[in-house]
C-alpha cells in the first residue's frame, strides 16, 4: 500500500477514490412560508364547491342554502338599509366593551405584574373568573346596569377582561430585569420606568392577549344580543334562526366571520407598527 | 467625587461572598477590579452603585459630584441593556429624559460624537454590532455626566479585535476628559491597559489580595508582560481552586 493519503484517521485511499458528491441538503422545513392567496382560494373553493354541489344535487338542498342566495340576501338586506340598522349597534357595543374591558385589563395585569400584594390578592380572582361561562352572569349584569346597553357593554367587556389580565402580567413578567435595573441605575423615575422600560417591554404580549380577548368579545356580544336585543347582528341571526331561515342564518354569520377577520387584520396591522422594533 | 469602600462584608444567605473589603477610588483614575470567577465582583459593583445592600460596612462618597452630574454613580453593563425600541439618540434621551435640560439635543449629539456614533443616531439595537452596541451604552453612561462609572465586565461579551478597539476608545475618552471608573473585569491584559490601579480579589469569600499600582500613563502603554505575569501569579492557584469549587 502506498503512503498518498493524507486524510484523518489513515483512511485507505479507497475511501476518497475520486467520487465527487454533493453533501445532500438536510437544513429545510420547519419554516412555513406565507402565501396571501391560499387562503381566499380556500374560502372561494369550498363556495364553488357548494353551489356546484347544491345545484348539480349531490348535496341536498336541506342541508346548506345556496350561497348565491345567501349573497342575494345579503344584498337585500344592504339596499332595505337593515344591515347598518344591525351592524352599527353591535359595532358600537363591541368597540365600547372591548375597549374598556382591554384597558381595565392591560391596567389590572401590570398591577400584578409590579405589585406583590396585587398579585397576591389578585390573581385567584382572575383564575376564579377566567373559566365562568360570562354569558351565565348576564341576568346579574341586567339587575346592575339596567336591560339596556350597559349590562352588554359590562358582559363584552368582562369577557375581553380576563385574557387581557393574564396576558399582561405574564408579559410584565418576561420584561428584561436587566432593562430595570439599569432605568434604576440611572436614577429614572417609577413612573418612566414603567411607561419607557415595562410597557413597551411587555407590549408583544399585551397584543396577542388582545387578540384573543377581542375574539371572546365578538362571541359574547352575539351570544349577549340573542339574550336580549332588537337590533344587532346576534338578534339578526336569532331571528333567522328560530323561522330557519337558512339564508339569512349564514348572512349574519357570514357578517361575524368578516368581523372577526377584519379585528385579527386590524391586531396585526398594530403589531406591525408597534413592534417594528422586534426583527 | 471619590469613593471610599470601609469594611465592605457580603453574604448571600450562608455564603460569604465579600468579607471586610476597603478601598479608595481616587477621582480621575481608573481602578481595575480583578478576581477568579463568583468572588464577589460584580456584587462589589452593585454596592458601590447603590443597587443593593452590604450586609456590613459602608461605602462612602467623599466630596461632592461635580457641577451639572445629573447621575454621579453610573453603569455600564456587560449585556449593553440596551432598549430595542429606541434608537440610538433614543437610548441616549431615555436617561436624560427625566431631567429638565434646555440643551438636551445637544448632549446626546456632543456624546454621539465623542462615541463616534453620529450617523447611526437613528439606527435601532438590533441593527448594531456588538461593539456599537457598547459604544451606545458608553454614550448613554456619557451623556448623564457621572462622577464614576462603574463598568462591570463591559467587554467581555465582545470578540478579541472589536475589544481592542473599545479599549483604544476607552483611553482616548480617559485622555480628552478625566472620568473616574471602577472596572471589573476577568482579563488582565485589560486590567494592566487601563488601571491605574489593578485591586485582586482572592476567591470566594473575596478578600483584596493585593492592590498594584501602575504608574505609566494610560496613553502609552505597552503588554506590561511584567505586570500581567505579577497579576497572574497572584491569581492562578485562586483561579483554579474557584474553577473545581461547586456553585452554592
Ligand atoms: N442575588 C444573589 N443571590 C444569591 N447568591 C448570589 C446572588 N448574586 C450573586 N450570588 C453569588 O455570590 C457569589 C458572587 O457573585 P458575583 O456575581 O458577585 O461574582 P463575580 O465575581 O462577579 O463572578 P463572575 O466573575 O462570574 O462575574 C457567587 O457565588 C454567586 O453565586
Ligand atoms: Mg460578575
Amino acid at each position: 500500500m502506498t503512503d498518498t493519503t493524507h486524510s484523518p484517521h489513515g483512511a485507505r485511499s479507497a475511501q476518497t477514490d475520486g467520487s465527487a458528491r454533493p453533501v445532500p441538503f438536510r437544513g429545510g422545513g420547519f419554516r412555513p412560508a406565507t402565501n396571501r392567496w391560499a387562503g381566499p382560494l380556500v374560502f372561494a373553493l369550498l363556495i364553488a364547491f357548494v353551489e356546484v354541489g347544491l345545484r348539480a344535487g349531490w348535496i341536498s338542498n336541506l342541508t346548506l342554502p345556496l350561497p348565491s342566495d345567501v349573497l342575494a340576501t345579503f344584498v337585500q338586506l344592504y339596499e332595505t338599509g337593515l344591515l347598518w340598522r344591525h351592524l352599527v349597534p353591535s359595532l358600537t357595543r363591541f368597540m365600547v366593551g372591548g375597549t374598556l374591558g382591554a384597558l381595565a385589563g392591560i391596567g389590572v395585569g401590570t398591577l400584578i405584574g409590579l405589585f406583590g400584594l396585587a398579585r397576591a390578592g389578585l390573581v385567584p380572582m382572575v383564575a376564579a373568573l377566567f373559566p365562568v361561562p360570562k354569558i351565565a352572569l348576564l341576568p346579574l349584569f341586567v339587575i346592575w346596569f339596567g336591560i339596556g346597553e350597559g349590562s352588554k357593554y359590562a358582559l363584552i367587556a368582562l369577557g375581553t377582561f380576563t385574557p387581557m389580565v393574564v396576558a399582561t402580567y405574564g408579559a410584565v413578567d418576561n420584561v428584561d430585569r436587566t432593562l430595570i435595573r439599569m432605568g434604576q441605575s440611572f436614577g429614572l423615575s417609577w413612573g418612566s420606568i414603567v411607561r419607557k422600560i415595562v410597557l413597551p417591554g411587555a407590549m408583544p404580549g399585551i397584543l396577542s392577549g388582545l387578540r384573543i380577548g377581542l375574539a371572546i368579545a365578538i362571541i359574547l356580544l352575539v351570544a349577549a344580543e340573542m339574550l336580549g336585543a332588537q337590533y344587532g347582528i346576534g338578534a339578526y341571526i336569532l331571528e333567522a334562526g328560530s323561522l330557519y331561515d337558512l339564508e339569512r342564518l349564514f348572512a349574519g354569520v357570514a357578517i361575524l366571520s368578516v368581523l372577526g377577520v377584519a379585528t385579527s387584520a386590524a391586531v396585526a396591522w398594530v403589531e406591525r407598527r408597534v413592534l417594528r422594533w422586534r426583527s | 467625587m471619590e469613593l471610599r469602600v470601609a469594611g465592605l462584608t457580603h453574604r448571600y444567605g450562608e455564603t460569604c461572598v465579600l468579607d471586610d473589603v476597603s478601598l479608595e477610588i481616587p477621582a480621575g483614575r481608573i481602578v481595575c477590579v480583578v478576581g477568579p470567577s463568583g468572588c464577589g465582583k460584580s456584587t462589589l459593583l452593585r454596592m458601590l452603585g447603590g443597587l443593593e445592600r452590604p450586609a456590613a460596612g459602608r461605602v462612602l462618597q467623599i466630596g461632592r459630584p461635580p457641577e451639572g452630574s445629573l447621575n454621579p454613580l453610573t453603569y455600564v453593563f456587560q449585556d449593553f441593556a440596551l432598549l430595542p425600541w429606541r434608537d440610538v439618540a433614543g437610548n441616549v434621551r431615555l436617561v436624560l429624559e427625566d431631567h429638565r435640560l434646555p440643551n438636551r439635543e445637544d448632549v446626546i449629539a456632543d456624546v454621539l460624537a465623542r462615541t463616534r456614533l453620529t450617523e447611526f443616531a437613528r439606527a435601532l439595537p438590533r441593527q448594531l454590532s456588538g461593539g456599537m452596541k457598547q459604544r451606545v451604552a458608553i454614550a448613554r453612561a456619557l451623556a448623564v455626566r457621572p462622577a464614576v462609572m462603574l463598568m462591570d465586565e463591559p467587554l467581555s461579551a465582545l470578540d478579541a479585535q472589536t475589544r481592542e478597539l473599545l479599549m483604544d476608545d476607552l483611553i482616548g475618552l480617559w485622555m480628552r476628559e478625566r472620568f473616574t471608573a471602577v472596572y471589573v473585569t476577568h482579563n488582565l491584559a485589560e486590567a494592566v491597559r487601563l488601571g491605574h490601579r489593578v485591586v485582586v480579589l482572592s476567591r470566594r469569600p473575596g478578600r483584596i489580595r493585593e492592590i498594584v499600582e501602575i504608574d505609566e500613563p494610560l496613553g502609552g502603554r505597552g503588554a506590561m508582560e511584567e505586570v500581567q505575569a505579577h497579576l497572574w501569579g497572584l491569581m492562578r492557584d485562586e483561579a483554579r481552586a474557584a474553577d473545581a469549587e461547586l456553585v452554592p
